[in-house]
């Protein structure tokens, strides 16, 4: 009898006491999770109207649904969202939710520093956004080059949004990777070593450390910004002696790393959801995990890839062409893996899956024009057209996009106890694919043609029409696929059929809980002896200890 | 059974063997892990402000330059002083670990003291900078980057040595031994750091940059 009383209690949601407070108030790792995604989501339909305005702008030659200004408004505000207010904290949201739950904990390290982390991200995000309503958005693109962004170039406030807003969502970004690193490292179940943790974690793990080190020179170069618009330095003051590389220099130290911030927690969901619906364990644990902590050093020393026009010597020119071709290599070794993993695999085609294998064909696309892209006299060539537009969606988007989907569909019967509907994933997936596509591969063709980005309307006689055309027509799709998406995640969150604690017959510690789980998690900490903890306590007979 | 997943009315975690967690990583504790960590982030602050530093000696198109501006006995006064409450701190937690409260106390006063006596020497620096050489953080690019490396090293022992007096004051009410040695020992590792960086700065700016 005591035992029936037990499941029943166990069996309770979270506290859906709830109300309002009860989230503003939270400290819960999960609850937190759910708001980073929850508010990226807010912020990825934000971005993804502008850039279907942006589309629309470019349709036809000469088009005026948008003026120049409010053009150079939405690319910066459009890549500024989905670089820091989607892409850092989604991942960073399902990082707080499957971390703790992947290791056996029953909580981050630090609960209340996860919290602010969460609120300083809110606030960045919205802070930025309220320039909007103080005389025009940042209008220098994401990366902001100097000496566009100096007092005398960017008169008026925008720029200075751009600067503290990221600025706060920074510090919020830092303390969350503080916080994942020390969990990770700290936190896991008795007998879970490093080497038996979910990869999964391991990226996350070597995210967190990616984005120690990348976030404060960020920072540091936005406050030399920020002094130069406000107190009269001259860092990016060409006039006085100041040198705009030097910023190019600093923001690309950051926004290389970030490119595989926001590529690595994507690698870490396609090596959970890969095995799982193939039925075999990972190809080659120990090489994907070593692949990630090459990327993490790699990645450190690629920045200047970026500025190969900028004109620097060509003895730098070469060293950076060099070691990106480099970064290829783990980053091959990986999709290598996940390929050997599906070979023999006794493949299920649910959503999960389809959107995985999405994400090898579109990624693979990205890093293959990455390696073009890494050559100098190709770079020289096409740098700052569309054909560099088209290689980082297919990484951002082809690849982070799909991954993330994947992990939605894969992950949201745990965090509500609800499966997403698989009818509306499989529109949901194929219009995606085809919408992606039909937007970003044209691009290429524009950009071989010579469209530079950035600009907000060409003429009719330089033949970029129809590849224009095509790619508003594809974003269309797009914005369609979007659509189904959430009104699946609305529809299942309400009425989706109920999946139970361990829908997908997984093997690692977030199915051995409840779904949604309880706020501590897991009653008893669990003890690890494999890489497939689950796996063992339902195949007592043959558990994965004996072999590993 | 493998193929249908456990019956779901019994939680899997409770059928797990039982163990207590560990929150440790070898001998360290997650709050030390977490400071190591913020550590590091800071070395990636400080690293690009010297980078900037560096990229800008002797690019200034105004004067005054280092070599005119800077006091170089007053540099190492404050040198000293920082170096001085390093060993001052380590003696204040050594103090500790023995559970000498009046001897901790002691040499953390002392080290309060030290850093207060640094942010009056910079205090004193500025103002001779200021209002003797004219130079500001505009004036030119030795301005520009030498008040925000220095500056913001001066902000950080500032906040060192706020967290250093409410050490002081929890000591007073005997919460500090109920956090043991830990909080201390953070917030010591923190302190320590910021004089390390105060050695970079001293050799960057007083040294090669002059």
């Amino acid at each position: 009898m005591a035992v029936v009383e037990q499941s029943a209690s166990r069996a309770a949601p979270l506290p859906a006491t709830a109300g309002l407070s009860a989230w503003v108030s939270t400290v819960d790792h999960k609850r937190i999770g759910i708001l980073y995604v929850a508010t990226s989501l807010a912020f990825f339909a934000i971005g993804g109207i502008e850039a279907m305005l942006i589309r629309w702008q470019l349709w036809a030659p000469g088009a005026r649904v948008l003026g120049p200004e409010i053009f150079n408004q939405l690319f910066t505000m459009h890549g500024t969202t989905m670089v820091f207010f989607v892409g850092m904290p989604i991942l960073i949201g399902f990082g707080n939710y499957l971390v703790p739950l992947m290791i056996g904990a029953r909580d981050m390290a630090f609960p209340r520093l996860n919290a602010m982390s969460y609120w300083l991200f809110a606030f960045g995000g919205t802070l930025t956004y309220a320039s909007f309503f103080a005389g025009g958005a940042p209008d220098v693109g994401w990366f902001a080059y100097a000496p566009l962004t100096e007092y005398a170039f960017s008169r008026g406030h925008s720029t200075d949004y751009w600067i503290l807003g990221l600025m706060t969502s920074g510090i919020g970004t830092l303390a969350g990777a503080v916080n994942l690193v020390t969990t990770i490292l700290t936190f896991r179940a008795p007998g879970m070593t490093l080497g038996k943790v979910p990869l999964f974690v391991w990226m996350m793990l070597v995210d967190g450390v990616l984005l120690i080190f990348a976030i404060p020179p960020l920072t540091a170069a936005q406050i030399m910004l920020l002094f130069d618009r406000s107190l009269g330095a001259h860092f990016f003051d060409t006039q006085a002696g100041g040198s705009a590389v030097l910023w190019q220099h600093m923001f690309w130290f950051f926004g290389h790393p970030e490119v595989y911030i926001l590529a690595l927690p994507a690698f870490g969901m396609i090596s959970e959801i890969v095995p799982v619906f193939s039925r075999k364990v990972i190809f080659g644990y120990e090489s994907v995990a070593a692949a990630t902590i090459a990327i993490g050093f790699i990645s450190m020393g690629v920045w200047a890839h970026h500025m190969f026009t900028v004109g620097l010597s060509d003895a730098l020119d070469a060293i950076f062409s060099g070691v990106t071709f480099l970064i290829a290599v783990p980053t091959g070794i990986k999709v290598f893996n996940w390929i050997a993993t599906l070979y023999g695999g006794r493949l299920r085609m649910a959503t999960p899956m389809l959107f995985a294998l999405g994400f090898l064909g579109m990624f693979l696309m990205g890093g293959l024009t990455g390696i073009m892209l890494a050559s100098v006299p190709i770079d020289w060539q096409v740098s700052d057209s569309y054909f560099v537009v088209a290689h980082f969606h297919y990484v951002l988007f082809g690849g982070t996009m799909f991954a993330l989907m994947a992990g939605f569909y894969y992950w949201f019967p745990k965090a509500t106890g609800r499966m997403m509907s698989e009818r509306l994933g499989r529109w949901h997936f194929w219009l995606m694919l085809l919408g992606f596509n039909l937007t970003f591969f044209p691009m290429h063709i524009a950009g071989l043609m010579g469209m530079p980005r950035r600009i907000y309307t060409y003429s009719a006689d330089r033949g970029w029409t129809v590849w224009n055309q095509l790619s508003t027509a594809g974003a269309t799709v797009l914005g369609v696929a979007f659509a189904i998406f959430f009104w699946n995640l609305f529809l299942s969150l309400r009425r989706g059929k109920p999946g139970g604690d361990d829908p997908w017959d997984a093997w690692t510690l977030e199915w051995a809980t409840t779904s949604p789980p309880p706020p501590y998690n897991f009653e008893e900490i669990p003890l690890v002896r494999s890489r497939r903890p689950l796996w063992d306590l339902k195949h007592p007979e043959d558990p994965d200890w004996m072999h590993e | 059974m493998s193929q249908a997943g456990l019956p779901q009315s019994i939680s899997p975690a409770r059928r797990f063997e039982r163990h207590a967690p560990t929150f440790e990583l070898g001998a360290a504790h997650s709050a030390q892990v977490g400071m190591v960590c913020f550590l590091c982030s800071e070395v990636a602050f400080f690293g690009t402000l010297v980078v900037a530093y560096i990229t800008y000696i002797g690019q200034s198109t105004a004067g005054p330059t280092p070599a005119e501006a800077l006091s170089i006995p007053l540099a190492v006064a404050n040198t000293i002083c920082l170096v001085a409450s390093s060993f001052t701190a380590h003696l204040a937690g050594t103090a500790m670990h023995r559970g000498g409260l009046g001897g901790f106390r002691g040499w953390l006063a002392a080290t309060i003291a030290l850093g207060a006596l640094f942010l009056a020497g910079t205090a004193v620096e500025w103002r001779s900078l200021i209002f003797e050489h004219g130079l500001t953080i505009g004036r030119n690019l030795f301005g520009t980057t030498y008040y925000t490396l220095v500056g913001f090293h001066a902000a950080h022992v500032t906040v060192g040595v706020l967290l250093l007096s409410l050490m002081f004051c929890l000591s007073a009410t005997a919460a500090l031994s109920r956090l043991r040695t830990g909080g201390f020992e953070i917030v010591s590792w923190y302190w320590h750091f910021v004089d390390t960086v105060w050695i970079v700065v001293f050799a960057v700016v007083y040294v090669f940059g002059r």
